[in-house]
């Protein structure tokens, strides 16, 4: 197991160059090779190293959801991810959801219902959303809002956004 | 974040082999609130030993009817597993209770025993805190403590331990597996967490080279009279004000047996054997809920900000032990407390 041998150390430490591990993820359907310092959030490997920008930095502290993408089919907060630890999962993040040119219906709801204002939280809103869907938990617009409680939206537009996820999830409205 | 060095165990006695061997290692399994405190450099492990490759991933059925939690099985699964919501639904309640799904996804049954306080001068690298450095003073103390403890406090630390799910093993009794240089030995819920006394830097009796590899739960679950109730400053995704575990066990209008256990005012999930004692062989009444409430309360202490606290414990208690009895436990979806 190879490991890095970076000195570690506190902040004021001079750090010279990161040492590096080799991993693949495989992103919305595409397997990446990625030489990643051990530091390295998901959030950041997807942003920095991908060019993934759609998933967003919000608080980059697991406290609003912006950076919500989908590991092994599940909602994580990608900012408290490792990529290393993520060595071989299959990763969905907002740039993936929509296939052969078709929105994801969770995207095409959050249109129709105009369940954004400005957007910053909109790709990690949806993201959750279609993990919640997986999930199949959440029934009642009472579950939909508890299990969506991880998604911040400083703009307010919660009723519209449950209002598109009841969409998605086939029930009124 | 800082620097650290990063290697993965490939079987518990690997694991164990490698913290000992290197006293700055941590190891790391969903990460939630580890890679949080290294962010705000609270934590600096100079290496982190990756143990989600471990095989401690199954819920698994005891021959003495309880059950058996890998130590790995995510928050998530645990609280929908259909073991866990028809034997122990106060465990499952509880662990909804906590957390957004995103991180209940991420974070391990074992690593949520170990969580930090969330204590603000805990977080705060610019305030004297004894438990992140030892000596250095509590600023809590004199300083804003809404959310801190009012049982179980020393002249060194008055932070809670922030966990829902934990309120709930404590209720149930349940015992920590654990595997060291030394072998394998089992921790009663009780005795895992600490009281901070002039030691808070010690969260719990964990030591620093062994792992946790299991929750082991009783056969007794109660799912038939249970409640968790958590009041806190928003309706979801908060760490707890106050929270109650309460589970009895009721035969012809007499409680047989009773449970009562409070998150977010002590350390440790709070639970006092008189207060249960007080319960047993008893109608199960506000008046009696109300008696066990005070002796559970018994030192009860506020710091200016967390007076309140008690109050609200108090009223908890009953209200949860209320819903318990008659087999109307809270919702964690409906924010109705009943």
């Amino acid at each position: 197991m190879a490991t890095s041998t970076l000195a570690p150390g506190k902040k004021s430490e001079k750090v010279s160059k990161p040492v590096t591990m080799d991993i693949t993820l495989h992103v919305n359907g595409h397997a990446q090779k990625l030489a990643v310092a051990p530091w390295t959030t998901l959030l950041d490997a997807l942003r920095e190293h991908l060019d993934l920008t759609g998933t967003k930095k919000g608080c980059d502290h697991g406290q609003c959801g912006a950076c919500t993408v989908l590991v092994d089919g599940r909602r994580v907060n990608s900012c408290l991810t490792l990529a290393v630890m993520k060595d071989g999962a299959e990763v969905v993040t907002i740039e993936g959801l929509a296939s052969n040119g078709a929105l994801h219906a969770v995207q095409q709801a959050f249109i129709d219902h105009d369940a954004f204002q400005c957007g910053y939280c909109t790709p990690g809103q949806i993201c959750s959303a279609a993990g919640l869907i997986a999930e199949g938990k959440a029934k009642t617009p009472d579950e939909i809002r508890e299990l969506m409680s991880g998604n911040i939206c400083r703009c307010g537009a919660y009723p519209n956004i449950v209002a598109a996820i009841q969409q998605a999830m086939g029930s009124k409205p | 974040m800082i620097n650290f060095q990063y290697a993965r165990a490939t079987n518990v006695a690997d694991a164990v082999r490698q913290i000992a061997a290197d006293p700055t290692a941590k190891f790391i399994a969903g990460g939630t609130n580890l890679i949080d405190l290294m962010k705000y450099d609270v934590e600096h492990p100079q290496r982190l030993i990756d143990i989600t490759r471990l095989p401690l991933k199954t819920i698994e059925k005891t021959p003495d009817g309880g059950l058996r939690i890998g130590a790995l099985v995510p928050n998530s699964d645990l609280a929908y597993h259909p073991l866990i919501e028809q034997q122990y639904p106060l465990l499952s309640s509880a662990t909804l209770a906590g957390a957004s799904q995103q991180l209940r996804n991420m974070a391990s049954t074992g690593g949520n025993l170990l969580q930090r306080t969330r204590c603000f001068y805990f977080y705060d690298i610019a305030t004297p805190c004894n438990k992140r450095e030892p000596g250095s003073g509590c600023s809590a103390i004199k300083g804003i403590n809404r959310i801190n403890a009012i049982l179980g406090t020393s002249e060194s630390c008055i932070a809670t331990h922030p966990s829902d799910m934990c309120v709930a093993l404590a209720a149930l009794e349940a015992k920590v597996h654990v595997a060291g240089p030394a072998g394998e030995r089992a921790i009663a819920f009780a005795d895992f967490h600490r009281l901070p006394g002039d030691t808070p830097q010690i969260d719990n009796n964990l030591q620093p080279d062994e792992i946790i590899t299991a929750i082991e739960l009783p056969a007794r679950g109660f799912s038939a009279n249970h409640s968790y109730l958590k009041i806190r400053d928003r309706l979801s995704y908060a760490f707890a004000l106050v929270s109650v575990a309460a589970a009895l066990e009721l035969d012809g209008g007499r409680i047989k047996e009773a449970r009562l256990a409070l998150g977010g005012v002590a350390h440790k999930p709070w639970r006092k054997p008189e207060a249960e004692a007080a319960l047993r062989g008893q109608s199960p009444d506000a008046a009696a809920f109300g008696k066990a409430a005070d002796v559970l309360l018994q030192g009860a202490k506020g710091f200016g900000h967390n007076d309140f606290k008690i109050d609200l414990a108090r009223r908890a208690i009953v209200r949860t032990l209320t819903q318990a009895a008659r087999g109307t436990p809270q919702i964690q979806s409906v924010k109705k407390i009943r």
